[in-house]
């Protein structure tokens, strides 16, 4: 079926986040770790742009901002690193690890942050840990700023002792998706569930031979690709979004494990059932309605796989700010042949096909909702796909929610 | 390097994003890296701006930086302009691109465009938000008015006086109503409105700014050296006082009749405002000698001190400014009030000042609330940085007399509430006000029971002590656990749903299994 599928290529100007933006949630994820990005004033302005409503009494992300001296060659990179990173410890004390996030001005610069990390680490004899990573705009795109943070932890794992086994489920789910998984997988016989990244970076899951990954997000490739060299078996599937993507993820992921397709269909049969029942509601809103996905979060082909056989949604254009074959293959399976897939952006392009399809939604990042709303287009922000809990049964019928409310609400309004 | 939680100005860009964004038919284009673009939700989200920035990037990415990303912004100026043809472009840098060193403003002039191409020189690593903006502003207005001639004003016999106001921008911290209300003014004393830069103006209107007897600085942070360059190139006076707080409008009334040479006692006569007489009534006596402290821009902190200790009545214990430019104004104001001035882009220095100095009042951005809250103390917004509350649906200026009258409001408010935390303090065992409400228990049988004061170190008594009359079914522990997940705001409304979901049901016990057929059920 994916031969079918038209996949064209775009190139221009695009409205997307950078990587650094994943700090936003990972931070709020890993309650053990602290984020500092090295780069511009423009990277601590984004930060709290996106996180700054929220008002924290202690935020555990921060930057250290370069100056003209350290451009300059004034001051030694490494030495201000050094210093920015003991005067951040001492006033945290509790922080467990520290990534140090490296942005586009620490890139163009070349300052090598993988070797600060590795230096900083061992001058503080494993106190605490000390990662590297890159969320630049030049390398990343918004939720994959996640992919290049948990693939930096991979090397940390533990390793797996070789006559265990695991089940280990990566990419951010919010603290109530999990346990709702490990309890169907705990019901199906598979004890040991882990997550990437973990609650605390202090309890990093193992990881061996005996483990078996599945992605829960489609952003995390190379976190894949990391966790097969260290000899893990990548599970392939689509994403459990909605009752038929959290079933065939399930199900992947148990089969793999040798669990019978019996129990596996006992284990979730309830659960199943009471999402389909839950979602019917949110049905009738959104069948037959058209919706366009602007290119965000890579999570635009599975939640539209979702919308379109779940919720009879026509899809009219998928934007996608790139295309990882090695993650979605399943999800286009699942897909209608006649979506019009756009990888890459060329906004003024887009936004001209856009406003001709005039669809009666359109999922956007915040740039663009507001102006398209005042155009008379329905929009849902994408940001919020991302930081709500809509994966699994139980939410299915949120995650269609978050789709009908903005319908809804341009039915109420009547002023 | 310098550490920074939170930074209160953005990258000088920002401000030449403000220019852009304030005006009609000018168009930015930016040399930046993808991700850049996150600067648009600052206009489209914050300040709720039905349209997107006239703000273009190039995007650049890893990929491009070893081909031509020169060549990258030639070709998307060129794009921008046959799409959007606007009056004039703006070409400027972000910080990843100044590393690159394409030159884009010798670039774009190069292009023969129709259009006067505008280069910025916005130095990023040394730089911040307001320089961006009045650089922005000042490069325009100059290159515009390059070659014009001063206009020969006849004498104001008889004819009405024309003034310009500079400096009210997209973004900035009440514009929109300050505007309003300085015509307001300006109506009162007969002065009539040439134009209003950069908030609305067009580059046709930039060319008319000659026109006017004189200019009106509204905000010396964008302003500034505008006003400056004006008044050298085109003789035009202008008018320094900022007129926000009683006293300094009426001072702003008294300069501007001056100026056009008025008698301003008419016009102050006829002024209407009510903080005087509400910072009188007895009501206010406990006002007095309120410990506060200040921060925030310039312009605006300046105004504070003088309406806190002038109009309020408070103590002024600290002043400080993020604005560098205007360190020497704070500091002579700080002086006035015997304290020195702490001038700091520093939030870290701030609050360990703020910490040491324990005062009453918080008056500052949107930053010092997350001081004032992590330090407990009462607070209230008055200069930029602020988030989407602070650009409000209602009028709301902060200059002129209606401007007092919400700055009395604002700033007495956060004080009632600190008072009515005092007596809960005082008074913790009071029946409906104390620092954690209990789970509202019903209201029937054996509510009376429920120990508010008892810690979570004894065993559940709230959960131990359920309604005695049966029908309500008992939560599983790792029922409740999980309800707990749900967020607070909902929590009420899940349980209760449950609840009725398993009595229809004649469920004696309520699983983990049955909160979610409910939710299932239910829905949100």
């Amino acid at each position: 079926m994916t031969a079918e599928l038209t996949i064209t290529r775009e190139r221009g100007e695009c409205q997307t986040f950078c990587g650094l933006a994943g700090i936003v949630w990972l931070h709020r994820k890993m309650q053990d770790a602290f984020f500092l990005v090295v780069g511009s004033r423009t990277c601590a302005h984004l930060m709290q742009s996106a996180a700054g409503v929220m008002i924290f009494a202690e935020p555990r992300f921060a930057t250290a901002v370069l100056q003209d001296r350290d451009l300059a060659g004034l001051a030694d990179c490494n030495e201000e690193l050094d210093r920015v990173v003991s005067e951040l410890l001492a006033r945290r004390p509790d922080i467990g690890t520290l990534f140090l996030v490296a942005s586009c001005p620490s890139e163009v610069i070349k300052l090598d942050l993988d070797r600060a990390a590795e230096r900083l680490s061992a001058s503080r004899g494993g106190a605490v840990r000390i990662v590297a990573y890159s969320g630049s705009g030049l390398d990343t795109r918004f939720t994959q700023g996640e992919d290049t943070c948990l693939t930096a932890l991979v090397p940390q794992m533990p390793a797996l002792p070789s006559s265990e086994r695991s089940l280990l489920i990566v990419g951010t789910l919010a603290d109530v998706v999990e346990d709702q998984f490990t309890r169907l997988f705990n019901e199906m016989g598979i004890s040991t569930v882990d997550f990437l990244p973990p609650r605390r970076v202090a309890d990093l899951p193992p990881v061996g031979t005996g483990t078996l990954v599945i992605a829960a997000q489609p952003f995390v490739g190379e976190t894949l690709a990391a966790l097969r060299q260290r000899g893990a078996t990548v599970i392939p599937a689509p994403f459990p979004f909605g009752v038929e993507g959290t079933t065939l993820w399930l199900t992947a992921a148990a089969t793999a494990w040798g669990v019978t397709a019996e129990r596996v269909a006992a284990v979730i049969a309830a659960p199943a059932a009471r999402a389909t029942q839950a979602l019917a509601r949110y049905r009738e809103l959104l069948a037959g309605k058209r919706i366009t996905f602007l290119p965000d979060s890579q999570l635009e082909i599975p939640l539209a796989r979702f919308l379109a056989r779940e919720c009879g949604m026509e899809l009219v254009e998928l934007g996608v700010p790139y295309l990882d074959r090695r993650m979605l293959d399943a999800e286009l399976a699942l897909l209608p042949p006649s979506v019009r897939i756009i990888e890459g952006q060329d906004l003024e392009t887009q936004l001209t096909r856009l406003r001709q399809d005039r669809p009666d939604m359109t999922v956007c990042g915040l740039g663009l909702a507001n102006p398209l709303e005042a155009e008379g287009l329905t929009t849902k922000w994408s940001i919020e796909l991302v930081f709500s809990p809509v994966q699994g049964f139980n939410q299915a019928a949120d995650l269609a929610e978050l789709f009908a409310r903005p319908l809804q609400r341009r039915q109420r309004l009547v002023v | 390097m310098e550490l920074t939680v939170w930074t209160y100005e953005g990258p000088p860009h920002i401000g030449a994003m403000r220019i852009a964004a304030s005006m009609d038919a000018v168009h930015c284009v930016l040399h930046a890296p993808v991700g850049d673009s996150y600067a648009d939700l600052l206009f489209t989200m914050i300040t709720r701006s039905a349209e997107r920035p006239p703000v273009s990037y190039t995007t650049f990415q890893a990929r491009d930086l070893g081909g031509d990303t020169a060549e990258l912004f030639k070709t998307r100026l060129q794009a921008t302009y046959d799409r959007f043809q606007p009056q004039v472009m703006l070409i400027g840098e972000a910080c990843t691109a100044e590393l690159l060193q394409d030159q884009p403003g010798a670039l774009a002039q190069g292009m023969g465009l129709p259009i006067p191409v505008v280069p910025l020189e916005l130095p990023a690593f040394s730089r911040k938000e307001n320089w961006g903006a009045s650089e922005t502003f000042h490069t325009l207005v100059r290159h515009l008015l390059r070659g014009h001639s001063p206009v020969n004003h006849s004498p104001f016999n008889g004819r009405q006086p024309l003034a310009n106001l500079l400096g009210p921008t997209a973004l900035g911290f009440r514009c929109r109503d300050d505007i309003t209300e300085v015509r307001r003014l300006l109506d009162s004393l007969g002065v009539a409105v040439n134009v209003i830069a950069p908030a609305g103006a067009t580059p046709a209107d930039l060319l008319r700014i000659p026109n006017a007897d004189f200019n009106i600085c509204l905000y010396p942070e964008v302003a500034h050296s505008t006003c400056v360059w004006l008044e050298r190139m085109f003789r035009q006076p202008w008018v320094r006082t900022v007129p926000i707080g009683v006293g300094a409008t009426r001072d702003f009334i008294t300069e501007v009749a001056q100026v056009i040479g008025i008698d301003p006692a008419p016009a102050l006569a006829a002024a209407k405002t009510r903080l005087p007489w509400y910072s009188r009534s007895v009501d206010s006596t406990y006002l007095t000698g309120k410990r506060v402290f200040i921060f925030g821009d310039a312009t605006h902190v300046t105004a504070a001190a003088r309406i806190a200790t002038e109009e309020l009545g408070f103590t002024v214990v600290g002043l400080g400014t993020y604005s560098r430019e205007f360190a020497r104004e704070v500091r002579a104001a700080a002086e006035q009030y015997g304290v020195e001035a702490l001038i700091t882009d520093d939030y870290l220095q701030v609050e360990a000042q703020v910490a040491a100095l324990q005062p009453e009042l918080v008056l500052g951005t949107q930053m010092e609330r997350h001081i004032a809250k992590r330090l407990g103390i009462p607070c209230a917004v008055m200069s930029a940085p602020v988030h989407v509350q602070d650009f409000p649906a209602r009028y709301a200026p902060q200059m002129g007399f209606e401007g007092a009258n919400v700055i009395f409001d604002t700033w007495v408010h956060p004080l009632m509430m600190g008072l009515e935390e005092h007596l809960i303090t005082m008074f913790r065992e009071d029946s409906e006000f104390h620092d954690h409400a209990p789970p509202a228990p019903p209201i029937n049988a054996g509510a009376a029971a429920v120990d508010i004061n008892a810690g979570a170190s004894s065993p559940a008594p709230v959960a131990a002590a359920p309604d005695s009359s049966s029908d309500t079914p008992q939560w599983q522990a790792d029922a409740e656990q999980e309800l707990r997940k749900i967020p607070f705001f909902v929590r009420g409304k899940a349980r209760r749903n449950t609840e009725q979901f398993a009595r229809e049901r004649g469920l004696a016990v309520i699983t983990v299994e049955t909160l979610y057929d409910a939710k299932a059920h239910f829905g949100r």
